[in-house]
């Protein structure tokens, strides 16, 4: 049953000041932007939140800059990071992903900011910021902070975000290397993921400057790849990027990977299924990256 | 003659669907209307002790005792309780009812109300229940003696799932009390049988109730049945109070208390002679009816007819049982029983020549009926049978053969299925409902008086295009009334691909009735002098048509309709997700009224089976359907949907309109098992449906 919206409070800040003053005095408050998650929970009555704050008309949390790293304010849609010749060109993977979530009517409400904060385990661009050691720019009435992605989540649907800081934007660092992204869903679109894997291939520092060689080259690049929708947070799966990094066989690091995920039966998919999917997504990332 | 039939004219709803002039259930209010809330039991099995409400008294509830007939949802058996009184059979039971005057202080009503239950141990095995609904066999011919001219045995066990209809709008009604009468609105696809439950539940005498149409946004069968529920709860509410009450589902509860297509568990023991010909054929079908009997008795009918698929066989035993399990009931959906028997029987076919080293066509081609053959019922096929011709049609259009060949080995499949679809009610069925159909002669035409429903099949659009050549005048100068059980006959349900081959074929003889009346005068000219007239036909059997109910033996339709699917496949091997690429389905339908229309029925259809064969299930736990969401509960988008290459043929049924069959239910017969055989294409040895990538990973071989 749907929640009665006589039963909701909504307070709308004009500036991110004001905003985050608002949120300093009542830090229950739970923001909202495009609210694609939000309004799923109230509409099913799954949602225990009733009390909101709107930042939906918060320009100053829009945009994409690249000085001097790739920096996408908070509330930059999906559609705008599709459209962004700045995203296609240094973090094409996150296109990828945001392509891949929801039909035309989410990809121009749903924010980047808004996926992070609503903590999926299944949200689809946070394999990509985990594999792109993302940094994300907290703030709050008294300052501002970076909290490096991979520290981010602290379990599910829980993160070091304080209830009066808001994330402001999400810094990208240059990536080196090849990207690879794959969206495992239960149909080709307007699905939730099954299992989704972000992968960055790069080449390590001495070959780049030259005289590596074949055989130095297949032993030493770095590697990260990052899953999501297999444990109670996305997962960063050191061991498996290690195996490979180290120039280690693709069975090695799949058995790695196997240890470093724990994924469950749901409605959408089995503990198993994603168990061996995730073996066959490295794999064919290492493959395709080659 | 022949203007409009054959022609892929304007639909008569289409302007205002698209234009958003057309008014659905929702759409509709009357003054000082309340809105109306199921409570519902949250247990599978057990027995009501105690009742807990907590609401102020601006609630209005209402409860068994408030039924002013009798306390059952009339339709076959009457063992469904309108509300449940004591027991309760299964989770989503109707409880209780609660109008408001505002539909937001409905939200989360359930909460307000707890019941004490005492629990029984519930069954979801329909091979283990003890409680049968309806047990079916036919025999034909002399099976032991068939298992001893066989030189090769196959036996095969296959299972379905359930599947929802998901028509576009959820149920809904309006019910508005008058002085000792009652009108409902509703979007449904048989105003006589929600006539019929509401007559039962009120009292009233039958013209003291009256049930209209609304425009409806989707059925599949889904629409059936459940109406009937819905309405009387409206009505209970609307008599207790005295005010209009509106009830509508949202798509959680649509989705939660509404029926869906039965689970079958279908097992095949085929003899063959070692060429391939079929000697004996002995197949056993289970379905799982859920609570209680609803229509579970006709769906098995239809299900172990088609049991043994398109073929020609002298030896065969088919027994079928209906089983109650405590789960909400399951009922009417598009292909009734049909797409679970021959799924199990084409999958099997497969199995068959594989185990026979022989090519799938080839053993189709030995086997499949033709004109003068008998089916398992020792119905005499006529000259429309055309398992053969849909065959080779749909094998030349794909290139199976060649495709067949190069693929193997790959993470390509091509698969194919050959099935057939009884058109109207089964075996006396039609002659039992005696359907009516009416013409009235109106100033510039005619209008059309049937209780066959427009679900967005296309209904008022072919029945207009019939009545327009018949009378041998423009197609807009035909008008369909919206069905309102006061104006309109008793044509029978809008259900068994049954609208335009009986209710069409009565409406074409009242044409030429009125046509002949007429004389040399037009419309216009006649009704001037001599004023309106309405011309009636009931439905009479065509001659010659025989069916022993005892003997499960005979006639079992006026006609049927034959398809051929070939589906193409891609198997990711990293994700075990199958990519249909390519279908191709050819339908011999008797005549393609509207062809654009037929055609977007058979698209539809098989983008229907692909979802049955491929993504759709119902997830239930403890009784409950635990993916009762959009989200969850997942159907091709037109992402999965591949082109489907439709090639209609055409031969007449003497006594269908135009030589029309039926068309809306045989598409989707055949997409699950041609994705099944694509997938033993590709190596992978499924016999149950969807066949999800989770259990692709498992049946690799």
């Amino acid at each position: 049953m749907p929640v009665d919206a006589r039963t909701l409070t909504l307070q709308r800040p004009r500036n991110l000041k004001a905003a985050l003053a608002m949120l300093a005095k009542e830090p229950t408050l739970t923001p909202i932007a495009g609210c694609t998650d939000v309004l799923v929970g109230l509409h099913f009555g799954t949602s225990d939140t009733r009390q909101f704050i709107d930042l939906w008309s918060l320009d100053e949390l829009r945009g994409i800059t690249s000085k001097p790293i790739l920096r996408i304010g908070a509330l930059t849609t999906y559609t705008e990071i599709i459209a962004s010749p700045l995203v296609q060109k240094r973090v094409p993977m996150l296109v990828a992903a945001a392509r891949e979530i929801g039909g035309a009517q989410i990809q121009n409400r749903g924010t980047l900011g808004g996926n992070i904060a609503n903590a999926s385990p299944a949200g689809d661009t946070l394999p990509v910021l985990a594999a792109a050691g993302a940094l994300i720019v907290l703030r709050s009435a008294s300052g501002e902070r970076r909290v490096s992605f991979a520290r981010f989540y602290t379990g599910y649907r829980t993160s070091v975000r304080q209830p009066d800081e808001l994330i402001t934007a999400i810094e990208i660092p240059a990536i080196d290397g090849r990207q690879w992204w794959r969206k495992v869903g239960t149909r080709r679109a307007q699905a939730i993921s099954k299992i989704m894997m972000a992968g960055v291939r790069s080449p390590a520092d001495h070959l780049r400057q030259g005289y590596g060689g074949q055989e130095a080259g297949r032993h030493s690049c770095k590697v990260r790849i990052a899953i999501g929708s297999v444990a109670p947070t996305v997962v960063l799966a050191e061991a498996a990027a290690a195996v490979l990094s180290q120039g280690g066989a693709i069975g090695d690091a799949q058995a790695a990977l196997r240890k470093e995920i724990a994924p469950i039966d749901d409605l959408r998919s089995t503990g198993d299924y994603r168990q061996q999917v995730a073996a066959n997504l490295l794999a064919a990332f290492w493959k395709d990256t080659e | 003659m022949g203007r409009a039939v054959g022609t892929s004219v304007r639909r008569k709803d289409g302007d205002a669907k698209v234009t958003g002039a057309a008014k659905y259930i929702d759409d509709l209010t009357f003054p000082g209307m309340l809105f109306g809330a199921t409570i519902r039991a949250t247990i599978p099995r057990g027995e009501i002790v105690n009742t807990h409400i907590d609401l102020s008294p601006d609630y209005i509830v209402a409860d068994y005792r408030d039924i002013p007939g009798k306390n059952y949802v009339a339709l076959l058996d009457p063992d469904q309780p309108c509300l449940a009184e004591r027991e309760v059979r299964h989770v989503a039971e109707p409880v209780l009812l609660v109008a408001h005057a505002d539909r937001r202080a409905l939200f989360g009503i359930d909460e307000q109300v707890r019941f004490d239950y005492r629990e029984l141990a519930p069954n979801y095995d329909p091979e283990t229940s003890e409680t049968c609904f309806k047990q079916i066999a036919i025999d034909k011919g002399d099976i032991e003696r068939g298992f001893r001219d066989a030189e090769v045995v196959v036996d095969g066990e296959y299972r379905t799932s359930h599947q929802e209809q998901l028509y576009i709008e959820t149920n809904g009604v309006i019910a508005v009390p008058g002085d000792g009468q009652i009108t409902v609105y509703g979007s449904l696809q048989c105003p006589y049988y929600v006539h019929k439950a509401l007559v039962v539940l009120t009292g009233f005498t039958p013209d003291r109730v009256r049930v209209i149409q609304t425009e409806t946004g989707g059925g599949f069968g889904g629409k059936e049945e459940y109406p009937s529920m819905l309405a009387c709860h409206a009505a209970i509410l609307a008599i207790k109070t005295g005010k209009p009450v509106k009830m509508i589902y949202d798509r959680v509860e649509d989705l939660l208390a509404t029926t869906k297509r039965h689970p079958a568990i279908v097992r095949h023991r085929t003899g063959l002679t070692r060429d391939g010909r079929i000697t004996a054929m002995a197949v056993d079908v289970l379905m799982d009816g859920g609570a209680y009997a609803t229509l579970s008795a006709v769906v098995l009918s239809r299900g172990v007819i088609h049991a043994a698929g398109p073929y020609r066989c002298d030896h065969i035993r088919i027994r079928g049982r209906a089983m109650m399990t405590h789960t909400p009931p399951n009922g009417a959906f598009r292909g009734f029983g049909a797409p679970q028997t021959q799924f199990a029987v084409e999958a099997h076919m497969d199995r068959v020549a594989e185990a026979l080293g022989i090519d799938p066509v080839r053993l189709r081609e030995v086997n499949a009926l033709r004109p003068g053959d008998s089916t398992a019922t020792g119905q005499k096929l006529g000259k429309d049978a055309s398992a053969l011709p849909v065959l080779r049609e749909a094998v030349k259009r794909s290139g199976f053969r060649r495709k067949r060949r190069e693929w193997k080995g790959t993470n390509r499949g091509i698969g194919l299925s050959l099935f057939f679809h009884g058109s109207g009610f089964t075996g006396a069925g039609e002659v039992k409902l005696a359907s009516k159909a009416s013409l009235e002669l109106t100033r510039s035409g005619a209008r059309i008086l049937v209780a066959s429903t427009e679900i967005g099949q296309g209904t008022t659009t072919m029945l207009a295009q019939i009545v327009a050549d018949a009378l041998e005048l423009p197609f807009a100068a035909i008008e369909v009334q919206q069905p309102d059980t006061d104006v309109v006959p008793d044509s029978g349900p809008t259900v068994a691909s049954r609208t335009c081959m009986i209710v069409g074929k009565l409406l074409e003889r009242c044409a030429r009735d009125m046509r002949r009346k007429l004389g040399a005068l037009t419309p216009a000219q006649y009704f001037t002098r001599h004023g309106a007239f309405t011309v009636t036909k009931q439905y009479e059997p065509p001659a010659g048509l025989a069916w022993d109910d005892q003997r499960y033996s005979g006639d079992a339709y006026g006609s049927y309709a034959w398809g051929c699917n070939v589906v193409e496949i891609e198997v990711d091997p990293v994700t075990f997700e199958v990519t249909p690429t390519h279908v191709t389905a050819v339908a011999e339908i008797g005549k393609a009224i509207h062809p654009l229309m037929a055609e977007g029925q058979i698209q539809g259809g098989t983008a229907q089976g692909l979802g049955y064969a491929l993504l759709e299930e119902v997830v239930m736990r403890d009784g409950r359907m635990a993916n009762a969401q959009l989200t969850n509960y997942i159907i091709p988008t037109p992402m999965d949907a591949p082109p489907i290459e439709v090639a209609m043929l055409e031969r007449p049924y003497a006594h269908g309109p135009y030589g029309a069959k039926g068309v809306g239910e045989m598409p989707i017969d055949g997409p699950a098992p041609a994705v099944i055989n694509a997938l033993r294409h590709c190596g992978f040895d499924i016999r149950l449906i969807p066949a999800t990538p989770e259990r692709l990973m498992r049946a690799r071989r």
